[in-house]
């Protein structure tokens, strides 16, 4: 168990490392390059909180927030600044506790998301990871649109070993939905993992098919603890937060899965969803291989982004 | 919608002013002020919209402010031209080896760019101008990559080129430049697997396989919703493997598609076509000028008055001008339909029309939906069964005079009702219209300009 710990410690920090990098770099240029607070001083906070995608209108709020407490607690020198800014970042992404109670209980896992995010490869990873704590697990692959879309599914439901219900190309995907929901009811299962086509937001036909097999569940499994996940792309910039207003309209969406971490790009729209829609992030895929999914600690999150090592 | 139309907002910003002659620096800064929050909104760069700032603000101070134009407006003139011209001046089009010499086109990029469906919709491009092309399945690491490859191919009616996944990439590529000699195809198509550009190890890949087969066009597929991030993207692949175009995918989304503009800036390479759809024919040419458009949040206004000025020399102004006032005030009437789908034949059909169009509040889909072009021939069909009297006054149509009307037509009742509520609901429209393109004036930026409504 302990050295279970120290593994998922240095895989979050190593694939936060980029991020950590980046940011900090930035950070502190800005926090050493400046002998006092003046516009260029934050002219230059600005710059590196919109590189990180965290988006014009919420570094604006960040910089307002530095600004008054500036003039509150008499700050003089940049330096002191930071901590500031560690706080007001880390309480953007405070959550609240017991944000896994699916892995308590039978759950269904619905997982959405626009295209090329990596919906499949997290549906495998989750599995892994479910399969990992012993629990019965079974996928529905319910992207029926994309060529070959379901064949990546199973080789993932191989390499994990569990079972999976499917369908050929061009089948109603709420169909597979309906399927695989009595299939997990027939066989007893503790996680029904829900893969699905991704999807521009805006196309509404396509966003009507996501509400129809949200409905489904609902309607054939009453009562059961559900999860919608929401598949972002770190390097998405601020269409994500259009991306997370529609999928939520559409059905609610209960946490955020941020994958492709391991890049350059550092996720920061996270920061502006939670601030604006209030959906927490719950994983980070920092690779590709099975393991490369953790789970979202904000603490851990900001203290890997902000701890100097 | 999220943001404002920008014209909108710098309107307000304006509105005091009342400044002729020349810009001064305080109209300019004020003006670029929200220009920079419009691009930052957009996903462009921070550092591209510094610089990009910078070189408007120089160019704007003490420029002439054109008649009919108020400040905000002229700086948005300036603003969309240097845009226009960052991104491109004009439409570039993918070159060839000449005669039957085979090109070898490689496309690489980010996981989950649109590479697989780019490579297939591309093929189905070249087919349309004579090129007898080859797909190469050069993905072995993502679980049934080859096999999509394999399916899309086949749907386009396109060889595809694969020796499974435990075969380097750079053999294969190397065996398929043989196929396609031996089956006399002409452009060969590279669909790698997406890579970090950080990734050390897949870069090199890339690097061997241009060693080893000449590849005449490397082209980096990028996802237009991408972030800030687009820069280093962009900046390592062109660094490392060299990158002569650039294909923005799913640009059907309502992104704003700032990379577009970043990487342009970084890179210089030509951005050739943008990913419009989930259909294989869904791949279109690149417009600068459009794109400069979408970026500001403008929607392709700017488009859609060239071409329609370029109609409306023809028609005469008075009446053109009673039609805007009476679209204004509502007074729409099935006269002024049928005139304007006459015009609207002219310039390329409706659903051309429609992709030109800013945000009007109505979700494009749901226009498209409403409308199509074959419909727009039954609606011809409603319109001309209707006497003088019913067109020029819509209200009188009862029940009895309906199914009247869908006789003559040759439609089911249900279709003439559907048609007169939809027709009602552009009535509406059509009120907002003026306001929506911002201000009253008729400048090319601001008001319609003076040209009738397409329908």
């Amino acid at each position: 168990m302990e050295k279970e710990k120290a593994g998922f410690f240095s895989k979050l920090k190593s694939g936060l490392n980029k991020t950590r990098i980046n940011l900090l770099d930035g950070l502190d240029s800005v926090f050493h390059g400046f002998s006092e607070i003046d516009d260029d001083f934050y002219e230059e906070l600005e710059e590196v909180l919109v590189m990180a995608d965290i988006g014009i209108t919420t570094t604006g709020e960040i910089i307002e927030e530095i600004k008054t407490l500036v003039k509150v607690e008499h700050i003089k020198n940049p330096n002191d600044c930071r901590d500031y800014l560690i706080e007001l970042l880390s309480k953007r992404l405070d959550i609240e506790e017991d944000q896994y109670r699916f892995e308590q209980e039978k759950s269904i896992i619905f997982v959405i998301g626009v295209n090329g995010v990596g919906k499949t490869t997290t549906i495998g990873k989750l599995a892994y990871n479910f399969k990992q704590d012993d629990k019965k697990v079974l996928i529905a692959a319910a992207d029926t649109f994309r060529a070959a879309a379901t064949e990546q599914l199973e080789s993932w439901a191989e390499r994990v070993g569990v079972s999976m219900v499917g369908s050929k190309e061009g089948t109603d995907p709420a169909s597979v939905i309906y399927d695989a929901l009595q299939s997990a009811r027939a066989k007893d299962v503790d996680i029904l993992l829900c893969d699905t086509a991704g999807r521009l937001h805006n196309k509404k036909n396509l966003m009507e098919e996501l509400k129809k097999m949200n409905r489904i569940i609902d309607r054939e499994f009453p009562g059961i603890h559900r999860e919608n996940f929401l598949v972002l792309d770190a390097s998405t910039g601020q269409n994500a937060l259009n991306q997370a207003k529609e999928f939520k309209e559409a059905c609610d969406i209960t946490g955020i899965v941020l994958t492709k971490m391991d890049g350059t790009a550092k996720g920061g729209i996270a920061i502006a969803i939670w601030q604006e829609l209030g959906i927490p992030v719950k994983y980070i895929g920092v690779g590709e291989g099975i393991e490369d999914l953790q789970k979202f600690d904000p603490k851990s999150f900001v203290s890997a982004i902000f701890d100097a090592e | 919608m999220a943001f404002e139309n920008l014209t909108e907002k710098l309107t307000k910003v304006f509105k005091n002013l009342r400044s002729k002659g020349r810009l001064t620096e305080e109209d300019v800064k004020l003006a670029l002020k929200e220009v920079k929050l419009a691009l930052l909104e957009a996903d462009v760069n921070y550092k591209v919209v510094k610089n990009f700032i910078k070189s408007v603000e120089e160019r704007a101070v003490g420029s002439e402010v054109l008649e009919g134009l108020n400040p905000g407006q002229a700086v948005i003139k300036i603003v969309n031209e240097e845009l226009t011209s960052v991104l491109g001046s004009e439409t570039v089009e993918l070159q060839f080896e000449p005669g039957q010499a085979v090109t070898v086109i490689m496309l690489c990029g980010l996981q989950g760019a649109g590479k697989t469906t780019t490579a297939a919709k591309l093929a189905g491009k070249f087919i349309q101008k004579g090129k007898k092309p080859l797909l190469v399945a050069l993905d072995v690491y993502r679980p049934a990559a080859i096999k999509q490859l394999e399916i899309n191919g086949e749907k386009q009616g396109v060889d595809v080129f694969s020796m499974g996944d435990k075969v380097k990439p750079v053999e294969i590529a190397k065996a398929s430049i043989e196929h396609a000699k031996e089956n006399k195809e002409n452009v060969i198509i590279f669909d790698t697997a997406g890579r970090l550009q950080i990734d050390d190890d897949l870069m090199k890949e890339l690097e061997d396989i241009k060693k080893e087969v000449t590849v005449h066009k490397t082209i980096l597929v990028v996802d237009a919703m991408i972030g800030q991030d687009s820069v280093n993207v962009a900046k390592d692949f062109n660094e490392k493997i060299g990158i002569n175009g650039l294909i923005l995918s799913k640009m059907d989304g309502d992104t704003r598609g700032g990379a577009a503009l970043s990487i342009k800036a970084v890179t210089g390479v030509p951005i050739l076509y943008v990913g419009m759809g989930e259909k294989l024919s869904d791949l279109e040419q690149f417009y600068p000028d459009r794109m400069a458009n979408r970026i500001l949040g403008m929607g392709d206004v700017l488009t859609l008055i060239d071409k329609v000025m370029q109609e409306t020399e023809e028609v005469d102004k008075e009446k053109e001008k009673d039609m805007m006032s009476r679209l204004k005030k509502g007074k729409f009437d099935f006269n002024d339909y049928l005139e304007s789908m006459n015009q609207m034949k002219k310039m390329g059909g409706l659903s051309s029309m429609l992709g030109l169009m800013p945000n009007l509040g109505v979700s494009r889909e749901d226009l498209e939906g409403a409308i199509d072009d074959k419909q727009m021939k039954q609606m011809e069909a409603i319109v001309l069964s209707m006497t003088k009297k019913e067109r020029s006054n819509p209200k009188i149509l009862n029940p009895q005079r309906k199914h009247r009307i869908a006789k003559g037509a040759g439609v089911d009742i249900s279709v003439v009702n559907r048609f007169i509520k939809q027709f009602e609901q552009t009535q509406k429209m059509m009120k907002q219209m003026p306001s929506l393109m911002g201000g009253k004036k008729r400048g090319p930026f601001g008001g319609f300009g003076g040209f009738k409504m397409p329908f």
